[in-house]
C-alpha cells in the first residue's frame, strides 16, 4: 500500500513503508549512496508528515524486510509483546512522539513499553524528532546491567578502556591499561580489539587482564573483541572469558557477512552463561549480563544486504538481535564506517543520538563510540559536542582510548581525559564498585607498581 | 577525581616506551595539556591534508615511464572530484567514459600481470613510495609479461578489476594510498587479484598493508608481492585460500 502527502500543488507519494521511512530520514550520505533518500528537502518533509499520520499498528502488518527470507524480521514479529504494546495501539507515529515527550511518559512506563515497541516503530518516531527530543526522551530511560560492575545507574557514566596495540604486544597493551585505570577508565569493560584473530592471542590477552584484575582486586570485566567463534574456542581452551563480543546488524544477510547467525549467538550466549564469572555487585545483585554487541549505521549497505531499507531503520533492527540476549553492553560505533555513510560531524552527531535513543527505547544498555575517521568531515570539536550531548542524554558508557588515538584501528575516539571532562562538567560518577576501588588501597598499590609495567604481566 | 594520581614524567616515559599509543599524557585539571593537544592537532592536520591532496598524475606518469622504460597509461575514475569520491565509492570503482575508451583502444593482451597505481585516500603515500617500491620489486618480475603500467586518479581498489579485465591480464596488482591514520598519513597498500573482472569481492583478493618508512619496508613488501604472485599463478586463485598459505611467509625469516 502506498502513502501520500500534499504540499502546495505537489502530491508526494511513497510506494511502501520502506520507501516512506527512507524518504523521511534526515539527510545522510549512506541513504543517497543506496539510492533510497528523498530527492529534495520538501519531499523529505512531506514523507515526515505522512509518517507522522501513520498508525503505529501499521508496523505490525507490513515488514520492511520480508518475514519469509529474513530471520531478524521473524525475531521481531515472533517476539513482539502485544500486551506491552496495548497502551500505544491507538497512536499514530506523531502522537507517539508527543506522548514520549509528555510528563506522563516516565522512565518506568517507558521501560514497561519496550517489549511492545518494534525497531521500525522506534526508528520511525526518531525520524520526526529533533536532537533535543532524542535527548529529552532518552534521558528518562535507565537501562542497568551488571557483571562485576553496575553500569547505567542514574548519575553515573562508565568508560570502556580500549588499550589496542598494532601488534597485540602484551607489554604495550598493559601500558595502555595502566594509563587508563590511573585515569579512572575501565568500569564498563577493558576491551581489546586484537590485530590478529586467533585463539592463542585471544587467550593470552584475556589472561593478562585477568591476572591484573585479581592481583589488584579490580571490579572490572574483560573482553577480547575477536570473532565470536574465536572467543568460543577460547572458552573451550579454558581461557578466562568474561564478556562475549560480536558485531551485529539488522538483516540476516548482513549478519551472515559477519559470519554469525542467531543460532550461533544463542550457542555462544549459553557457553558464556555456563561459566558464571559475574560477581555480586552493588546492592547485592548478581551480575549475569554477559554479551557485548557493537553496531553502526551503514553496515548492512556495506555488506550489500540492505533490502532497500534506510540505514537508520536497519540499525534499529540490529537492536532487536541484541535485546534477545540481555547484553551487558551495546554500543554504536557511529563514525567508524566513513563518510560514504555519515559524511560529516553533523550527520555523525545526529546518528549517534538516534542510535542511543532507539536503543534505550527498545530496552538496551546503550553506549556510544563517539568517533570519526580521517576521511570524514569531522574533528575533535565535533566529538566534544556529541560526547557532551550523549552524556546529557544519559548514555551508559563511552570509549576511553589513550589520547583519543587508536593506533591499531586507525581512527579517533574519545580519550580517558574526555571521560574525566564529561563526568566533571555534568557531575557524573563511575560505576559504584569501580568508584569504591578508585578510593581504596588496591588502587594506591597499582599506582605505585605501575612504574614497572612489565612486572605486571602474567608470568 | 582529585584523588587520581597524575603520572609523573618517569612513569609517562616508561609507558610510552612500550607502545606507540598516546599514553602517559599529563593533565591540567582533568583536561589535556596544550603541548599534547597541539601535537594531536598536527597529526590530524597531516592526515586531512593527505586525504585531500591531489595526485600530480602527469609528473608521476613521466617519472614511472623513465623508471620502467615502458608506456604509462593515465586514467580517471567516474568520481569527478574528492568530495564525490568520498561519498560515492561506487564511482571510484569504475572508469569514466573517456578512460574506458582510451583503455579499450590500448588493450592488446593477454598479459600475465597488470600493475595499477591509484591515489586512493592518500596521494602522499603514492608520491612517496611508488617509485622506490617499483625499483625494488620490478626486477623480481623477470619472465612476467606486464601490461602497460596504469596510473588512475580518484580510484578505489576495485577499479583494478575493470582495468585488468580490459587489458586481458591474468593478475592485477593495485598499489593504492590507504586511509590515513593519525600517525601514518602516507601508508601504501597493495591488492592482488587473480583473474580480475568487475564483481570481484574483497574476499577474493590478497592485501599487503602499511608500506611506509615506519612500517613494512620496500624490500619486505616486494618480497611478499612476488611470493603472492607466484603462488597465485601456481594455484590459479587469490583470496582466503592464499591468505592461509601465507602464514608460512609471515613466519619465514626476515
Amino acid at each position: 500500500m502506498s502513502f501520500a502527502h500534499t504540499i502546495g500543488n505537489i502530491r508526494y507519494t511513497f510506494a511502501s513503508l520502506r520507501d516512506l521511512l527512507a524518504k523521511a530520514t534526515p539527510p545522510r550520505s549512506g541513504d543517497h549512496l543506496a539510492g533510497v533518500a528523498a530527492q529534495t528537502a520538501e519531499e523529505r518533509v512531506a514523507a515526515q508528515f505522512a509518517l507522522a499520520d501513520l498508525p503505529l499498528d501499521r508496523f505490525l502488518g507490513e515488514a520492511v524486510v520480508p518475514y519469509e527470507s529474513d530471520d531478524v524480521t521473524r525475531l521481531i514479529v515472533d517476539t513482539h509483546d502485544a500486551a506491552a504494546f496495548a497502551p500505544l495501539r491507538s497512536f499514530t507515529v506523531g502522537e507517539f512522539r508527543d506522548w514520549l515527550l509528555s510528563d506522563e511518559a516516565s522512565g518506568d512506563r517507558l521501560a514497561a513499553l519496550a517489549p511492545g515497541i518494534t525497531p521500525e516503530m522506534a526508528a520511525a518516531v526518531s525520524k520526526i524528532m529533533r536532537v533535543q527530543d532524542l535527548i529529552a526522551v532518552a534521558s528518562k530511560i535507565r537501562v542497568v546491567t551488571r557483571f562485576r560492575t553496575t553500569v547505567g545507574l542514574p548519575g553515573r557514566l562508565s568508560a570502556r578502556l580500549q588499550p589496542n596495540h598494532p601488534a597485540d604486544d602484551p607489554a604495550g597493551i598493559a601500558a595502555a591499561i595502566l594509563d587508563g585505570l590511573l585515569l579512572g577508565s575501565g568500569d564498563a569493560v577493558i576491551g581489546i580489539n586484537p590485530a590478529g584473530d586467533n585463539v592463542a592471542v585471544t587467550a593470552r590477552l584475556l589472561q593478562l587482564i585477568d591476572s591484573l584484575r585479581r592481583r589488584f582486586q579490580i571490579p572490572v570485566q574483560s573482553c577480547v573483541l575477536a570473532h565470536i567463534t574465536t572467543q568460543m574456542a577460547a572458552i573451550e581452551a579454558g581461557a578466562p572469558v568474561d564478556l562475549i563480543f560480536q558485531s551485529i546488524a539488522g538483516t540476516e544477510a548482513a549478519n551472515r557477512s559477519f559470519g554469525v547467525s542467531l543460532a550461533l549467538l544463542d550457542e555462544a550466549h549459553q557457553a558464556g552463561q555456563a561459566l558464571q564469572r559475574g560477581a555480586t555487585c552493588a546492592q547485592g545483585i548478581r551480575g549475569d549480563n554477559i554479551m557485548y554487541f557493537e553496531t553502526g549505521q551503514g553496515s548492512a549497505l556495506s555488506a550489500n544486504a540492505h533490502h532497500g531499507v534506510d540505514q537508520q531503520t536497519l540499525e534499529a533492527r540490529a537492536y532487536a538481535v541484541a535485546r534477545r540476549f540481555r547484553p551487558m553492553l551495546v554500543n554504536t560505533v557511529v563514525g567508524f564506517i566513513g563518510p560514504e555513510y555519515l559524511y560529516d560531524g553533523k550527520q555523525i552527531a545526529r546518528a549517534g543520538l538516534e542510535d542511543h535513543f532507539c536503543g534505550k527505547l527498545l530496552g538496551l544498555p546503550m553506549g556510544c563510540d563517539v568517533c570519526y575517521t580521517n576521511h570524514a568531515e569531522a574533528d575533535q570539536d565535533d566529538m566534544d559536542s556529541l560526547l557532551t550531548l550523549l552524556a546529557v542524554a544519559g548514555v551508559n558508557y563511552i570509549m576511553g582510548v589513550p589520547g583519543a588515538d587508536d593506533v591499531m584501528l586507525n581512527y579517533q575516539s574519545t580519550s580517558f581525559h574526555d571521560a574525566l571532562y564529561v563526568r566533571r562538567v555534568l557531575g557524573l560518577r563511575p560505576a559504584p564498585e569501580f568508584e569504591e576501588w578508585l578510593a581504596g588501597d588496591s588502587f594506591s598499590r597499582l599506582a605505585l607498581e605501575a612504574h614497572q609495567p612489565e612486572r605486571l604481566l602474567p608470568a | 577525581m582529585s584523588e587520581l594520581s597524575i603520572p609523573g614524567p618517569s612513569l609517562a616515559a616508561r609507558l610510552r616506551s612500550l607502545t606507540p599509543a598516546r599514553v602517559g599524557l599529563g593533565r591540567t585539571g582533568v583536561s589535556q595539556q596544550t603541548a599534547d593537544q597541539l601535537d594531536f592537532q598536527r597529526a590530524h592536520a597531516q592526515a586531512r591534508d593527505a586525504v585531500h591532496a591531489r595526485l600530480d598524475a602527469p609528473s608521476l606518469a613521466s617519472a614511472l615511464g623513465a623508471l620502467t622504460g615502458g608506456p604509462v597509461l593515465r586514467l580517471h575514475s567516474a568520481a569527478v572530484d574528492r568530495p564525490t569520491y568520498l561519498q560515492r565509492p561506487d564511482l571510484g570503482r569504475r572508469l569514466d567514459e573517456t578512460s574506458r575508451a582510451a583503455l579499450a583502444a590500448s588493450a592488446s593482451g593477454p598479459f600475465d600481470l597488470s600493475v595499477i597505481v591509484a591515489d586512493g585516500l592518500s596521494a602522499l603515500a603514492v608520491e612517496r613510495h611508488i617509485s622506490p617500491l617499483l625499483q625494488e620489486w620490478l626486477p623480481q618480475l623477470d619472465g612476467w609479461l606486464r601490461a602497460p603500467l596504469v596510473v588512475v586518479e580518484q580510484g578505489r581498489v576495485a577499479i583494478g578489476d575493470e582495468i585488468g579485465a580490459t587489458l586481458g591480464a591474468a593478475l592485477s596488482v593495485v598499489l593504492i594510498g590507504e586511509r590515513p591514520g593519525l600517525s601514518s598519513p602516507d601508508s601504501l597498500g597493495a591488492y592482488i587479484t587473480w583473474d580480475p573482472r568487475p564483481g570481484r569481492t574483497d574476499a577474493e583478493r590478497n592485501c599487503i598493508s602499511n608500506i611506509r618508512a615506519e612500517g613494512l619496508s620496500y624490500s619486505q613488501a616486494a618480497r611478499q608481492l612476488t611470493w603472492y604472485l607466484n603462488e597465485a599463478r601456481r594455484r590459479r586463485l587469490t583470496g582466503i585460500a592464499l591468505k592461509d598459505a601465507s602464514a608460512q611467509l609471515e613466519t619465514g625469516s626476515e
